[in-house]
């Protein structure tokens, strides 16, 4: 599986993305530059965390406009995968690649902590390693990631089966007090139609190996590996 | 009167007035005119103003300085530079400084914090290290003062929205509570990068001809007299110096980081030195006098953000992320390329010489030509007088009253504003980003993996001010000793300390008496443990109307951990296992929490601390972590054993149960007594023997205090105490305070 990471201003979860992906594939991604309009032939393009422009204007809205979104976002309809984590995620809204606004979250204060989470779906390339319904440990870490769009998205999310991950106890239930941000339905990531582009606001990557407390992260790149070769 | 407008209106009318509001006494203005051989203009002033300031001449402290050890086989760079470096094996170095941001966090908690972060980020990417981890160390007032839940609302999210934003885990500190911080806060700031050994860029200005290169943000007019600010004590005024405050942008910062490291990749930088206090003043002198050369700068090449700045503001000026450069020839063009790519300024703003002189040009005009050794070596060094503090009574554990019950005053203690949780600060930091951070906050240390290796980096920081104010020498001697006890405890080898020197007015001498004794007892300790000063900083002044802060010497350790395969941590991880105490047991109850908190007193000597034992206890735990001998280690220190037993509790999640307190002494002096130099460990009990045997030998007490089991603290003769209900009183008092706005 070739893989490339998009590295904005202000990306900073690169590396970690970086490492991840070449733990599972053993083979380093392709890093790209925000200013270059040429993506190397990729089996998967990854748009990492961090803080691209700043989060000036608001979070992920001045990278949505960057030379190389573009190409993404044209790879993307032509149906490669596009995993967008944290600020990516919020590219990934504010590209218009998926519905919804990741807004402040309802703390008002940045979050950083280990969440569990639940696999909603276990049929796509992101997660055929995951059981369906299996809780499982992610980290988060960011301020802007309650998950709001209207009451009809919503509703076209759920029925079509787009929600990719629920926030959750440690039972697996979808309680209030297990949502770490306000996040509308307890979201924690959602697809776009065709399931080939995936966002979410925990970060996979950063519990994919066993010396940091946790390795349920490394499923989703080795699901990937096993789906795109 | 604001300084920097009326020099631009009044430029050059030297009246007396002018020279006190640039903090120079009337002996060293005149000393001043005699260096330079003339009256000065104002932008000299300015200029003199900031490097002969207490921030940035250390002229209280220098001569006490000096007696702090900075050497061993480990040290690369001792203090000096930017930052301290510290050899960790196979050509890898670790870089690391902490240094104070107190007044600039008071007058603006969210900018003053931020900006502090931002300052010591880049002392370490300076010298071609990638910051790999942050900690910082807080003091607040009394919970119950109006103004401390915005301040402690304020530096925290300022801290984490710079440190996040940079990508840089922050992985630990630690935060008091004290009315004697009440008026003056205390917020330093660590960080520690790592380096390629043979790839460490210092700030010597070597070499004549060469281009001065100013990148980064561009120049405003904030931060004007920081330096001077941080010379000075508060008084009703102070918060009219709001202007003074630098505004951080830790956007820019990433990608000043990025493009530094970048460039440092090619062989185009002589020499690199941040604009930190007193801006391009102090870089420029500081690189030019290392490097033996005089400096030309055409400030007409600076860019500003502000129109018709004048050469005093933007000598002056502390406008953040940005750093100065002296290129090697024929570089400026590949380096330019670098600096454009991430979108910040670059300006060749002039070049080294022969002539042994800063001159600054402005407009056509010279506004500065001052001989660099009057700026950087004429400053007035004060040996200024002290007097040692009375020494208090040691509190026998007889007099101090016993509580109803251990188990209460123990869920007390743990739910007290000194001991309970500080969740609610740290997740509000990235602690996990760059995916290393094998030791999350909540530890005695964190721990941070060197990035593709299986070496880790313990970090901790320490100070007990309640000590210091007792008494300065045995609270500095016990502030380092903890920290050394700290990385020990998760199986480091102690390597070398930063400092941060917070005192009061130093012109008062019971203040200059607790420096001296402070620095006398740091300097006792670090000899005793092999573990030298490489970096730090003083900060003076810390008072308000004449009330001091507690003299409160921060220090902040690193060790290096050979496998983390072998790493400890507090968390109890097996039912069964036995606990141990190791170390000497004197029931020393002075300074205790035990007698503030539930006693409401608070004399007495502190503990002392016994150096040779200390070592020997900690070179013995070290020993059984590296041999796989224990499942868990924690350091005991405020609060006492109870407290550190219940805190390996709560992080296992698994209860204990303690055997009945052995006499003579009495059992409240021995659960909450703070004695120095122990640990508690846990092991399982095909282990003891061997535990036994190894602590006969190296001459360390050991103690059995019971086994792992249940879910409670269960003591003989008292109801257990549910870790439930204790992890509620641990975890509630933070965020319940910061809730009630």
């Amino acid at each position: 599986m070739k893989a490339s990471v998009i590295v904005f201003p202000g990306s900073n979860c690169d590396r970690d993305a970086a490492v991840a992906l070449e733990a599972a594939t053993g083979q380093a991604p392709a890093m790209v530059w925000h200013g270059d309009s040429e993506i190397p032939a990729s089996d998967l393009i990854v748009l990492p965390g961090g803080f691209s422009y700043g989060d000036y204007l608001r979070s992920g809205a001045m990278a949505a406009h960057s030379p190389v979104m573009r190409e993404v976002v044209a790879r993307a309809r032509g149906g490669t995968p596009v995993l967008g984590i944290c600020n990516g995620f919020q590219v990934l809204t504010e590209a218009g690649l998926l519905p919804g606004v990741l807004m402040r979250n309802a703390t008002l204060k940045f979050v950083c902590k280990d969440v569990w989470l639940r696999v909603e779906r276990n049929d796509t390339a992101y997660t055929r390693r995951y059981v369906k319904g299996e809780v499982v440990r992610f980290a988060i870490a960011h301020k802007d990631g309650s998950y709001f769009a209207d009451e009809a998205t919503l509703a076209r999310l759920e029925g079509e089966g787009r929600v990719a991950f629920r926030y959750c106890d440690e039972k697996g239930e979808v309680t209030d007090d297990a949502n770490p941000n306000g996040s509308r339905r307890n979201i924690a990531g959602i697809y776009n139609e065709t399931g080939t582009v995936l966002g979410l606001m925990p970060h996979p990557e950063r519990l994919a190996d066993p010396a940091l407390s946790g390795t349920d992260g490394a499923k989703m790149f080795l699901s990937l590996v096993e789906t795109l070769h | 009167m604001n300084i920097a407008a009326g020099a631009a209106r009044a430029a050059d009318i030297l009246t007396p007035d002018v020279v006190a509001e640039h903090g120079l006494s009337a002996d060293e203005y005149q000393l001043l005119v005699a260096a330079l051989g003339r009256e000065p203009s104002l932008t000299e002033l300015g200029i003199f103003s900031v490097m002969w300031s207490e921030h940035c001449s250390y002229k209280s402290s220098r001569v006490w300085l000096k007696k702090l050890p900075t050497e061993g086989p480990q040290v690369i760079q001792g203090p000096g530079e930017n930052a301290g470096v510290v050899d960790i094996g196979d050509g890898q170095a670790a870089v690391f400084k902490m240094e104070s941001h107190n007044h600039p966090s008071y007058i603006e908690p969210y900018q003053g914090a931020a900006t502090g972060v931002g300052g010591i980020m880049r002392d370490v990417f300076t010298m071609g290290a990638r910051p790999v981890a942050n900690m910082n160390a807080l003091r607040f007032g009394a919970p119950e003062h109006p103004k401390t839940k915005h301040l402690v609302a304020g530096v925290v999210s300022g801290i984490g929205d710079y440190g996040n934003c940079m990508g840089v885990p922050t992985v630990g500190g630690e935060t008091n509570f004290d009315p004697r911080y009440n008026d003056n806060i205390l917020v330093n700031a660590m960080c520690v990068g790592l380096v390629d050994s043979g790839r460490i860029f210092k700030s010597a200005a070597k070499g004549i001809g060469h281009s001065v290169v100013y990148v980064g943000s561009k120049t405003g007019r904030d931060g004007i007299h920081g330096a001077t600010m941080a010379s000075a004590e508060f008084d009703e005024a102070s918060e009219e110096k709001r202007p003074t405050v630098q505004v951080g942008d830790p956007f820019t910062e990433k990608l000043l980081l990025e493009a530094c490291l970048e460039l440092m990749e090619e062989d185009a930088i002589v020499a690199i030195q941040d604009m930190g206090a007193a801006g391009l003043t102090s870089s420029s002198v500081e690189m030019a006098d290392k490097g033996g050369v005089g400096i030309e700068l055409e400030l007409d090449r600076v860019p500003t953000r502000e129109e018709n700045m004048t050469a005093y503001e933007m000598m002056l000026s502390e406008s953040q992320e940005r750093m100065l450069m002296v290129l090697k020839p024929g570089s400026e063009k590949a380096a330019e390329r670098v600096f454009r790519k991430w979108e910040l300024d670059f300006s060749v703003i002039g070049y080294t010489t022969d002539t042994g002189h800063l001159v600054v040009r402005h407009r056509g005009i010279v506004e500065a030509n001052i001989p660099l050794a009057a700026l950087a070596h004429a400053a007035p060094v004060y040996e200024r007088p002290w007097t040692k503090k009375e020494p208090q009574g040691v509190v026998a554990p007889e007099e101090v009253p016993p509580p109803n019950s251990m188990l209460g005053a123990l869920e007390c203690l743990m739910g007290s504003p000194h001991l309970s949780s500080r969740r609610w600060i740290w997740e509000q930091y990235d602690h996990m980003v760059m995916a290393d951070t094998v030791q999350r906050p909540g530890g005695d240390a964190a721990v941070v993996r060197v990035h593709g290796t299986k070496k880790g980096l313990a970090i901790a920081c320490d100070v007990t001010p309640r000590y210091c104010a007792a008494d300065p020498y045995e609270g500095a001697k016990q502030a380092v000793a903890e920290c050394w006890r700290n990385l020990t405890s998760v199986g480091a080898d102690p390597l070398a300390i930063t400092d941060c020197m917070n005192f009061g007015n130093p012109e008062r001498p019971e203040i200059m008496g607790e420096f001296v004794g402070a620095v006398e007892g740091m300097a006792e300790a670090c000899t005793a443990l092999s573990f030298p000063v490489v970096s730090g900083n003083v900060s003076l002044y810390n008072e308000t109307n004449g009330v001091a802060i507690p003299p409160t010497p921060a220090i902040g350790g690193i060790g290096l951990i050979p496998d983390i395969a072998a790493m400890t941590t507090v968390a109890l991880k097996r039912q069964g296992d036995v606990l141990m105490l190791l170390g000497a047991e004197a029931g020393h109850l002075g300074q205790s929490l035990y007698m503030q908190v539930m006693l409401d007193r608070t004399h007495g000597a502190p503990p002392p601390v016994d150096l040779d034992a200390e070592r020997r206890a900690g070179d013995l735990v070290r020993g059984l972590i590296r041999d796989g001998c224990l499942s868990a280690v924690h350091d005991v220190s405020d609060g006492g054993l109870l407290v550190a037993i219940a805190e390996m509790a709560l992080a296992g999640g698994h209860g204990v149960e303690l055997d009945a307190i052995p006499a003579p002494l009495p059992p409240h002096a021995l659960w909450f007594g703070e004695d120095q130099g122990r640990y508690v460990v846990a092991a399982s009990p095909d282990q003891a023997d061997a535990i036994h045997k190894a602590a006969a030998v190296a001459k360390v007490p050991l103690r059995l205090l019971g086994k792992v089991g249940g879910d409670a603290i269960k003591l003989e003769g008292e109801p257990p105490l549910p870790l439930a209900a204790l992890r509620i009183a641990h975890e509630d008092w933070l965020p319940r305070f910061m809730a009630h706005g």
